[in-house]
C-alpha cells in the first residue's frame, strides 16, 4: 500500500515540477521557436506552436549581416578578456589571502566585497567623463577594464573560498621539497585548484557577457557587445520578431550552455561562499 | 650529517610567547621525539626547524651552520606531514620525483631513484596510481618515500601516524623504526602519543606550555621523571598521585607518585585497604581501579587476576619505586628504600583514620 | 606558513588587486562627491561653481525623486517577495523524488543566464505587446480586451520581468541549502512525532533562514541597480511611472547632462545601497570566522 502511495506521490510531484519547469522555461522556448518562423508567422493572430514552416532564413539574415558578427566578437573579447585578466590579478591575491593571511586579510576581503556593493550610478559620471577624456568610450579595451574591475571582487572571493579548502600542508610540502613560490603555485596550487579556477572563469564569463549597465552606457556602435546590440531592437523600426528571436537565441545560447555546466559552482560564487 | 642545535630559540604570536627560550642539541643519527599535549609548542618547534615558521629570537644551527634565515628548501631537511600532504593531482611516481625534479636532476637518474625508493617501501606496484586511489598506510609510505628520495640530512615527522587506525599505526611505527636503523639519518618526530615516544625514540623531549620539561632516553624519563608533569605524561596507564604531607630527606613533599605496575595486591595485608571498582582485562594484563579512601588507584595485575568488582583488597607500593614531588611539582630524590617504607606506613595511618 | 619572506610576498601579491580596486572605487566616488557640490552641466562647460548642498536639495525635493524612490522600493520588495516565495516552493518541489529532476532544474535555472536586454525585449514584444504579444492573443482567445501591460501597468510588468530573471537564482540557492540539510535531523524529528508541516516549519525553514537572508541581501544589491530592463521596455515612463533611482540618475546625468544633480543622486543611491550592504557584509563576515 505504502509503495502505491509513494508512487502516486512521485507521479504527482513530477507532473507539478515539470509544469513549473516548462512554464518558467517557456519564454526561452518560445523565442527559440519563433526564431525558426517567418516574420509573418511570428506575428500571426493564432500563433502556431510546432506546426509552421520551419525556416533558417532569420539566422541566415542575421549572420550575413556583418554587424552581428562584430557584436558577437565584441562580447567574446570583453567577457573572455576581462575574465582572463581578472584571473591573473585574482589568483595571486587569493593565494596570498588564503595561505599567508595576516591580521588585515579579513578587512581587505570585506573591503573588496564592499566595492561590489557600490551601485554603479554612484560612479557613473566620473567614469563616463574619465572614459571620454581618455578616449575609452566605445572601445573594447575600456569595457575590458570595467568588467575586470567590477568582477574582480567576486573572482577573488570565489578563488579564496576554493583555495581555503586546500590544506596548506600540501603547499608547505612543496616548499620543503625545494619548490620556489612560483613553482609552488604553478605545479601544486593551480593543478589542485583547477576545478575552482575553471568555475570562477566560467561564472565571470557569464556575468560579463550579460552585464547590461556599463555596456549600454559606455558603448555606441563600434565596441557594443550583444547586450547593447540587442537593446537597439527596442526601437519601433527594429520590430521584426523572428529576427529578434534569432539574434536573441544566438546571444543567449553560449551562456545557457556554459551556465548549465557551472550551475553547482554558481551558488558559491554568487553568495560569496555564504551558501555552499 | 644531521646535527641540529637550537640556541635560545623563542616564538611569539601576536605578543604571546608560545615558545620560551629553549636550548636543545640533536646529534647526527639520533631519533628524537618531541612529545607533549596539544598546544605545547612541539609542532611549532618542528616547523621552525623546517623553516616554515620564523623564529622570533635565537638561533638554529644545522651541521654547525647558522640556518636561522635559510629558506626551507635550502635546509636539506625532509618533512612528513600529518595529512601526508601528497600532491593529489600527481601519480605516486611524480609525487616521489617532485623534490628531485626541483633540483634539475637528470630524468633517467630520477627514474632510477624513484624506483629504488618505491621498491624499499613496497610501492612498486602503485607507482602509476594517484594518492586518492591508495589506502591510508600506502599514502603514508608515499609521503615517506618522497622524503627519503632526497637523501636529506634529517627527517622531520609531524604526527605522521595520527590519521591511521590503531593496527596500522603499530605497523608503521615498526617500519619507521626499521627505516631509522637502515638509514641511520637524524629523525625528529613530533607526537602527542607517549607510546610512540617510548617505543621509537633514542631521546625524548617532553614539551609543556612552550617549555622543555625534560630531555632524556625513554627509560631515563620513565625511571627518573624530573617533575610531576613528566611523571604523569610518560607511562601508561598514568602514574597514580596521592596527596601527602611529609618530609623526605629534609625537604617537604606534597605528593607521592606510584606507577600502576608498582602496586601489589593482597587479600590480607597492605598499605591501603580499598574496594575493587571497574576491571579492564587486556588478556596479558588486568587493570584494576581500586577505591581507597580519598583517592582512586589504578593497579596493574597479571592476566589471571582473581579479583572481581566489589572485592576488598589491600594495595601496597613496591618500596623503591615511589616518586615524591614538592609543592611546585618538582621531583624529590626517590632512591632510598628506607625512607619510602617509613613514609608509606605513616600515610597508611592517615588513610585509615 | 608564516615567515617574513612569505608574508612580504603575500603583501606583494595582494597589492595589485587592492590598488586597482582602490582606484576604481575611491577615485570616482571622490569625484562624484566633488561634482555633487558643483553647478556643473555638460552643455555649459567652464561654468562650474560651488553651490553647496543645492544639488541635494534639488534632487531630494524633485517630485520625480519621491516617485522613483517609491518605485525602487516597490520593485525591490515585489521581486523579493515573488522570488523568495516562488523560489522556496520550487526548491522544496525539486527536492522531492521526481522523474528527470536534473532536466527540470536546468529548465528552471535557464532564465538566469539570459541577458537582461534579451529578456526585457522578449517579454516586451512577444508576450506583453498589446497587438502581437502572446498574452494579447490569449486574452482575445478567452474573449477579453487586449491589455497594454507596459503602458497601463509599467512597474508591475517590469517587476514580472525582473522576477522571472531572479526566480532561478533564489530557487537554486534555496535548493542547495535544502539539500545540505542533514536527513538524520528530519528522521529524528519524525521519530519525535513531528508531522510534515511541523517538520517543514520547525526544521526546514530555520535551516533555510540563512540562505534566504543571503538571497534577500544579494538580490537587493542587484535590484537597486535595475537599469537595462527599464531602458529597453519603458524608458522609465509613462511619466516617471516606471523610473527607479538608478534610471533617474542616468537620465539626469546623461540625458539632461546635469552632472551636479546626477552626482548628488549617485551619492544618495550609494547611501541607500550601503544600508543594505552593511547587513550583507556582516553576515558574510560572520561566515569568515569559521
Amino acid at each position: 500500500m505504502r509503495q502505491a502511495q509513494l508512487l502516486r506521490q512521485k507521479v504527482l510531484y513530477s507532473l507539478l515540477a515539470w509544469t513549473v519547469g516548462i512554464a518558467i522555461f517557456f519564454p526561452i522556448l518560445w523565442t527559440i521557436l519563433t526564431s525558426f518562423k517567418t516574420e509573418l508567422e511570428a506575428v500571426a493572430n493564432d500563433p502556431s506552436f510546432l506546426f509552421f514552416d520551419w525556416t533558417l532564413e532569420n539566422y541566415k539574415t542575421i549572420l550575413n549581416e556583418s554587424r552581428y558578427f562584430s557584436h558577437f566578437w565584441n562580447s567574446i573579447v570583453i567577457s573572455l578578456g576581462s575574465s582572463v585578466v581578472g584571473l591573473l590579478i585574482a589568483i595571486p591575491a587569493a593565494w596570498a589571502m588564503a595561505f599567508v593571511p595576516n591580521k588585515h586579510t579579513k578587512d581587505v576581503l570585506m573591503w573588496m566585497l564592499s566595492t561590489k556593493m557600490l551601485p554603479p550610478v554612484g560612479v557613473l559620471i566620473p567614469i563616463y567623463l574619465l572614459f571620454r577624456d581618455f578616449d575609452l568610450l566605445d572601445t573594447k579595451l575600456g569595457l575590458v577594464i570595467v568588467m575586470t574591475l567590477i568582477n574582480l571582487p567576486i573572482m577573488i572571493w570565489m578563488l579564496y573560498t576554493y583555495f581555503r579548502e586546500i590544506p596548506s600542508e600540501v603547499l608547505e610540502a612543496a616548499r620543503m621539497d625545494g619548490a620556489s613560490i612560483g613553482s609552488e603555485i604553478v605545479h601544486v596550487l593551480l593543478p589542485i585548484a583547477l576545478p575552482g579556477i575553471a568555475s570562477t572563469l566560467l561564472l565571470n564569463i557569464i556575468l560579463a557577457w550579460n552585464e547590461a549597465f556599463w555596456t549600454l552606457i559606455l558603448t555606441a556602435a563600434k565596441a557594443a557587445p550583444l547586450t547593447a546590440f540587442i537593446a537597439s531592437y527596442s526601437s519601433p523600426e527594429g520590430l521584426f520578431y523572428a529576427k529578434l528571436s534569432a539574434a536573441s537565441t544566438l546571444a543567449i545560447a553560449p551562456i545557457l550552455i556554459i551556465g548549465w555546466f557551472s550551475q553547482k559552482q554558481l551558488v558559491r560564487g554568487l553568495t560569496f561562499g555564504a551558501v555552499k | 650529517m644531521g646535527n641540529i642545535t637550537l640556541k635560545q630559540v623563542t616564538k611569539n604570536f601576536d605578543g604571546h610567547e608560545v615558545i620560551q627560550p629553549l636550548d636543545l642539541s640533536i646529534e647526527n643519527g639520533e631519533f628524537v621525539v618531541f612529545v607533549g599535549p596539544s598546544g605545547c609548542g612541539k609542532s611549532t618547534m618542528l616547523r621552525m626547524i623546517a623553516g616554515l615558521e620564523d623564529v622570533s629570537s635565537g638561533k638554529i644551527e644545522i651541521d654547525g651552520q647558522d640556518a636561522t634565515e635559510t629558506p626551507p628548501a635550502k635546509r636539506g631537511l625532509a618533512m612528513v606531514f600529518q595529512s601526508y600532504a601528497l600532491y593529489p593531482h600527481m601519480s605516486v611516481r611524480n609525487n616521489i620525483a617532485f623534490p628531485l625534479k626541483r633540483t634539475k636532476m637528470d630524468a633517467a637518474l630520477i627514474k632510477d631513484k624513484v624506483e629504488k625508493v618505491a621498491e624499499t617501501l613496497n610501492l612498486a606496484a602503485y607507482l602509476d596510481r594517484r594518492p586518492g586511489q591508495l589506502s591510508g598506510g600506502q599514502r603514508q609510505r608515499v609521503a615517506i618515500g618522497r622524503a627519503i628520495v632526497r637523501e636529506p640530512s634529517a627527517f622531520l615527522f609531524d604526527e605522521p601516524l595520527s590519521n591511521l587506525d590503531a593496527a596500522l599505526r603499530v605497523n608503521m611505527r615498526l617500519e619507521i623504526s626499521q627505516l631509522h636503523k637502515d638509514l641511520k639519518t637524524t629523525m625528529i618526530y613530533v607526537t602527542h602519543d607517549q607510546v610512540e615516544a617510548m617505543t621509537m625514540a633514542d631521546k625524548i623531549v617532553v614539551f609543556n606550555a612552550g617549555n622543555i620539561e625534560q630531555v632524556g632516553s625513554p627509560m631515563a624519563l620513565y625511571r627518573h621523571p624530573v617533575n610531576k608533569f613528566v611523571a604523569g605524561f610518560i607511562g601508561s596507564p598514568k602514574m597514580n598521585f596521592i596527596d601527602i604531607e611529609e618530609t623526605v630527606e629534609g625537604q617537604p613533599v606534597t605528593c607521592m607518585g606510584v606507577r600502576p605496575e608498582h602496586l601489589v595486591l593482597s587479600d590480607t595485608a597492605g598499605t591501603w585497604k580499598g574496594k575493587v571498582g571497574v576491571l579492564e582485562h587486556l588478556g596479558s594484563d588486568t587493570f584494576l581501579h581500586v577505591d581507597i579512601p580519598g583517592v582512586k588507584l589504578t593497579v596493574r595485575a597479571d592476566g589471571n587476576c582473581p579479583y572481581e568488582y566489589g572485592d576488598e583488597v589491600y594495595v601496597s607500593p613496591i618500596p623503591n619505586q615511589v616518586h615524591y614531588f614538592d609543592s611546585i611539582g618538582n621531583a624529590v630524590c626517590n632512591e632510598s628504600i628506607a625512607r619510602t617504607t617509613a613514609s608509606v606506613s605513616s600515610i597508611s595511618k592517615t588513610a585509615d583514620s | 606558513m608564516a615567515t617574513t619572506s612569505s608574508r612580504f610576498l603575500g603583501r606583494a601579491m595582494v597589492s595589485p588587486a587592492v590598488v586597482l580596486l582602490f582606484i576604481w572605487m575611491i577615485v570616482p566616488l571622490a569625484m562624484t562627491i566633488y561634482y555633487s557640490f558643483l553647478n556643473y552641466n555638460l552643455l555649459m562647460p567652464g561654468m562650474q561653481e560651488f553651490i553647496g548642498w543645492l544639488n541635494y536639495e534639488y534632487f531630494l525635493t524633485d517630485p520625480a525623486f519621491l516617485e522613483s524612490f517609491y518605485n525602487t522600493l516597490l520593485l525591490v520588495c515585489g521581486v523579493l517577495a515573488i522570488t523568495i516565495i516562488g523560489g522556496t516552493a520550487i526548491a522544496v518541489l525539486l527536492d522531492q523524488a521526481i522523474v528527470g529532476r536534473n532536466i527540470v532544474r536546468i529548465l528552471v535555472l535557464a532564465p538566469f543566464f539570459v541577458m537582461p536586454t534579451v529578456s526585457a525585449l522578449v517579454w516586451k514584444n512577444m508576450f506583453m505587446n498589446p497587438v502581437n504579444g502572446l498574452f494579447a492573443h490569449l486574452f482575445t482567445f478567452f474573449g477579453f480586451e487586449a491589455y497594454d501591460f507596459l503602458s497601463q501597468a509599467p512597474l508591475a510588468s517590469i517587476i514580472l520581468i525582473v522576477s522571472w530573471q531572479w526566480l532561478p537564482f533564489a530557487a537554486l540557492i534555496l535548493l542547495t541549502a535544502i539539500q545540505s540539510l542533514d536527513q538524520e535531523q528530519l528522521e529524528a524529528a519524525e521519530l519525535d512525532g513531528a508531522g510534515p508541516m511541523a517538520r517543514f516549519f520547525l526544521i526546514v525553514v530555520p535551516h533555510l533562514s540563512r540562505a534566504i537572508t543571503a538571497v534577500i541581501l544579494i538580490e537587493t544589491i542587484f535590484l537597486l541597480s535595475v537599469f537595462a530592463e527599464i531602458l529597453v521596455t519603458t524608458n522609465g515612463g509613462p511619466g516617471y511611472a516606471s523610473t527607479n533611482i538608478t534610471y533617474l540618475i542616468y537620465s539626469q546625468s546623461l540625458l539632461d547632462f546635469d552632472v551636479g544633480a546626477g552626482s548628488a543622486g549617485g551619492i544618495i543611491a550609494v547611501i541607500l545601497a550601503n544600508i543594505v550592504a552593511i547587513f550583507l557584509m556582516r553576515m558574510i563576515g560572520k561566515n569568515l570566522e569559521k
